[in-house]
């Protein structure tokens, strides 16, 4: 269920701009203010609580769940964030809380396996080493 | 700020999709408050993990947070069906969630351990039939 990147700086992975995660999922943008923002991690995981067991700054949830909660995860570990995987889109009223949070939403068409796989190939790190 | 900060949230246990209002709510004054991003990152997480487990556990309940200049103590209380084994119950990865809480994207069995880790103190009162209590604080 959880898939945290792999990552260290000595790995050559490194922060990425949303704009190139955008283009790199080929995702719709649901959502975003700021296209320029870094990401520096990501986290994939369909049960929020192994979400919320790491902490990373600037972190970016990968999900195939939707629903409010997903962004309510994202909103307490501060993540600028969130994509949905498998095509999925979210209703309104998840819409509407990311805008009033702040908080960017994607989707995808890839599948999750695909969509971490992708965004590691292109250097997105994991930002943990812990196992 | 000097003096203590109290607040008391409702949560309702019929309304999932607002679960975590409240945390949000705190989050939002702590900011405020000027708070250091690191314990207002902790506070909220483990009043989330809290806050839905009165949702999904107990039918909901009530957070009280007392804001101190140096500390942050969080009260979450409802009068659900209460937990057995308490040890049992903060050991990662055990949950009772049946599966369309699962399919909601929880019982992992990670919230509670989550609330420890993420916290200063933790202390869990319970009785069978009558609720829970968990008692967080985290420092500045
Ligand atoms: N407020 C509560 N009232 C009654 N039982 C609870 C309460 N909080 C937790 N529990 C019990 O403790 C178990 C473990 O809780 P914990 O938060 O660690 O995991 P979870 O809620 O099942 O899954 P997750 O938090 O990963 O989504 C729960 O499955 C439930 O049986
Ligand atoms: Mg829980």
């Amino acid at each position: 269920m959880l898939y945290w990147l792999y990552n260290n700086g000595n790995e050559g992975k490194a922060a990425m701009q949303l704009k190139k995660i955008i283009e790199i999922l080929k995702a719709d943008v649901i959502f975003c203010e700021n296209e320029e923002i870094e990401i520096l991690t990501a986290c994939g995981s369909d049960m929020m609580s192994d979400a919320l067991a790491y902490v990373k700054d600037r972190a970016m949830l990968l999900t195939g769940l939707v629903n409010p909660q997903t962004v309510r995860t994202a909103e307490m570990l501060d993540m600028p964030a969130v994509v949905f995987v498998r095509g999925k889109v979210p209703g309104e009223d998840i819409v509407g809380l990311a805008k009033a949070k702040g908080i960017a939403l994607i989707s995808t068409r890839y599948r999750m396996f695909t969509a971490c796989g992708r965004l590691y190939a292109q250097g997105l790190g994991g930002g943990t080493d812990d196992i | 700020m000097t003096e203590k900060v109290t607040k008391r949230y409702e949560v309702s246990g019929a309304d999932f999709t607002h679960a975590g209002e409240a945390s949000g709510k705190v989050k939002a004054l702590l900011k405020q408050i000027g708070y250091s991003p690191d314990a207002i990152r902790r506070v909220a997480i483990a009043m989330y993990e809290g806050e839905i487990n009165m949702v999904i556990h107990a039918n909901g309940g009530y957070v009280l947070a007392e804001i101190y200049p140096d500390r942050i103590d969080i009260l979450l209380e409802d009068t659900g069906p209460g937990i057995a084994d308490i040890g049992l119950a903060m050991q990662e990865g055990y949950s009772t969630a049946p599966d369309e809480v699962r399919s909601l994207g929880f019982g992992a069995g990670m919230g509670l351990a989550n609330m420890k880790r993420y916290t200063d103190a933790m202390r869990i009162e319970s009785e069978i039939g009558v609720g829970t209590k968990v008692y967080i604080t985290v420092k500045s």
